[in-house]
């Protein structure tokens, strides 16, 4: 089931031969909160390299707790507990292991949340915090690194002219463009998004979407969505979850066309529930 | 059939019964402000009214002195504000550490939980056991005197539990969104901290430490505990002086006195004369409150324009 393309299937990027390379993979991948309540269980799943992965299931299917993984937030929260692997592709690294800094994880796997998110600082320093931290502070690189970034969440036009203004002025649409920028300013090698366009309105979303579509050129994207026409307009890979159970995984052409289990079918056509 | 108003009637009838309850409250919250508002009135215009004729320039740049017409605050007001220094200094510093602490980086366990429950507790401690205790401590076991640096320690003891509560309060109202956001960039704890969570709590705990302060600058029993003098005719060696390494700290260990023993001091003698300067220092002690709220207000308002998520 694990990336076998069927033929037949709509002509939808990318092309169905060959799989891409990966860029991660969670191997077993068990998680369990504070309480002890066990949000995930056995997931194993590839994220290919410079591809949109979207993650789909129903409210509370542990969607957030899977992807919030990948950059180890979990371990902001006493009492969390990984089991399992997530290892990153190509130097091998297992980004849950002890001995893996969070902090390191989170260098190489940016995150952008479900309501934006700007710091109530300037434009210019929520896109440049990220370089901060990571002790850049030459002026020029700075200002180089916060254009471009800008430019790639198609933000600088819009906003060149008030750099220094506080990035809470904006508009919603706006914000969540800003935290892509701000995600994109560090280089990552892979993007989370949590339901990004979800307080958004459609030509927000509409501008959103095509940024995403544009993004996969540089990072690898996965993308947590509650709405069946974003996953298929803009993944290449879409992944069903259920209960915390990974229920299947295919190219996003097949899971919309001809989903290999029932459940997948009845989600994707509405009849869940 | 329903117990639910039906008929328009019905209804116009429930809204107004609503609305005259509303009307009530408002009433009633009218009344219970303009008494207070009120007390604090006749209080302070009363005593502006006694004092009156004592606020000229000369009550602030003379001594103490055994003729009511020739008695100024000038040690009074010095001391007062030299004090509130070393209590800003000490209490600041110390509160707003222990505030970080307990809210970002102490584990949430039992002990944490004894801790809070305690500095809690602590604010309601009263002022005086605070005094018996500075006496003890500072003046008998570390030997600091009778001094200003002992005032000022003791009144930033009082404060302290303010300060704290005052800064996790100001830090829990940082949603979690914006700190996950920093750290989800890559930000260690620390910078987290630095960047974000002192900056953004920063209005909370300066109007914390200013109501903590208004309550210290009126505090006249630990600071009689602790020895203050009630005539003192001369102020603490200057904190800057010409010479070489022009800053001195003796002024720390200088006998004092504060504005409310003052006040104590002159309400204390039988000559009505002297209850004049008391009313006169008391007028200027409740502007001094006033200017530092008022000064929180404002700097509240100023940092918390930029703020908002
Ligand atoms: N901090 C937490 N502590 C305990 N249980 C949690 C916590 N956060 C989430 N859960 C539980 O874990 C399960 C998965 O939650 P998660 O937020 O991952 O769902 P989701 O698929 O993202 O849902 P939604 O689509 O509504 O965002 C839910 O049953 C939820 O109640
Ligand atoms: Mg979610």
């Amino acid at each position: 089931m694990l990336g076998s393309a069927r033929p037949g299937a709509a002509g939808l990027t990318p092309d169905a031969s060959p799989p891409p390379p990966l860029k991660a993979e969670s191997r077993d991948l068990s998680f369990h909160y504070g309480n002890g309540f066990k949000a995930l269980n056995a997931i194993t799943m590839p994220v290919h390299e410079h591809r949109v992965t979207a993650l789909i299931g129903p409210s509370g299917c542990g969607k957030s707790t899977f992807l919030r993984c990948f950059n180890r937030m979990h371990d902001l929260y006493p009492g969390n507990r990984y089991e399992g692997a997530i290892v990153l592709h190509p130097d091998n690294t297992n980004l849950l292991a002890d001995d893996v800094d969070p902090i390191e994880v989170r260098m190489r796997v940016s995150m952008v949340f479900q309501k934006p998110n700007p710091f109530p600082k300037s434009i210019y320093e929520n896109v440049a915090y990220g370089l901060r931290v990571r002790g850049v502070t030459n002026k020029n690189h700075l200002d180089d690194k916060v254009e471009e970034s800008l430019r790639g969440a198609a933000l600088w036009d819009e906003v060149k002219q008030r750099l220094n203004e506080v990035g809470s002025n904006l508009s919603g649409g706006q914000q969540q463009r800003l935290c892509i920028a701000r995600a994109l300013a560090t280089d990552p090698e892979i993007l989370l998004f949590d339901e990004p366009t979800s307080a958004l309105d459609p030509i927000a979303t509409a501008s959103i979407e095509e940024l995403i579509s544009e993004l996969k050129k540089r990072v690898t994207i996965l993308i947590v969505t509650h709405n069946m026409q974003q996953a298929a307009r803009v993944s290449d890979y879409t992944a069903y979850m259920y209960l915390g159970e990974l229920i299947e995984f295919d190219r996003t052409d097949t899971i919309f066309f001809k989903p290999g289990r029932k459940e997948t079918e009845d989600y994707i056509t509405g009849r869940f529930g | 059939m329903s117990y639910v108003a039906q008929t328009p009637e019905q209804i116009r009838g429930l809204i107004a019964k609503a609305k005259r309850r509303d009307v009530l409250f408002v009433a009633l919250g009218v009344i219970a402000l303009g008494i207070g508002f009120a007390t604090f009135l006749a209080l302070f215009l009363d005593m502006l009214l006694d004092g009156w004729g004592r606020l000229r320039p000369e009550f602030f740049t003379q001594f103490p002195s055994r003729r009511a017409a020739q008695a100024g605050i000038l040690s009074a007001w010095v001391g007062t504000f030299l004090v509130m220094i070393v209590t800003a200094a000490v209490a600041v510093p110390l509160g707003v550490s222990a505030g970080i602490y307990l809210e970002e980086y102490a584990p949430k366990n039992w002990v944490t939980d004894v801790i809070e429950i305690n500095i809690t507790n602590l604010a309601g401690v009263p002022s005086i056991v605070y005094g018996l205790l500075a006496l003890g401590l500072f003046v008998y076991a570390f030997g600091l005197g009778q001094s200003v640096q002992t005032a000022g320690l003791t009144l930033a003891l009082l404060i302290l539990p303010v300060v704290i509560v005052a800064t996790r309060e100001a830090i829990r109202a940082i949603p979690a969104m914006i700190r996950e956001g920093a750290y989800a960039v890559g930000a260690t704890r620390w910078q987290t901290v630095k960047d974000h969570i002192i900056p953004y709590s920063m209005p909370g705990i300066l109007t914390g430490v200013i109501i903590g302060m208004s309550r210290a600058i009126g505090e006249t029993a630990p600071i009689i505990t602790i020895g203050a003098l009630t005539f003192i005719a001369f102020l603490p060696p200057a904190p800057v002086g010409a010479e070489f390494p022009f800053l001195s700290f003796e002024w720390l260990k200088a006998p004092f006195t504060v504005m409310p023993i003052q006040m104590f001091n002159w309400t204390s003698r039988p000559d009505p004369a002297f209850h004049a300067n008391a009313a006169a220092a008391g007028t200027i002690l409740v502007f001094m409150t006033l200017a530092m709220n008022g000064l929180a207000i404002w700097l509240r308002y100023r940092l918390r324009k930029n703020i908002k998520w």
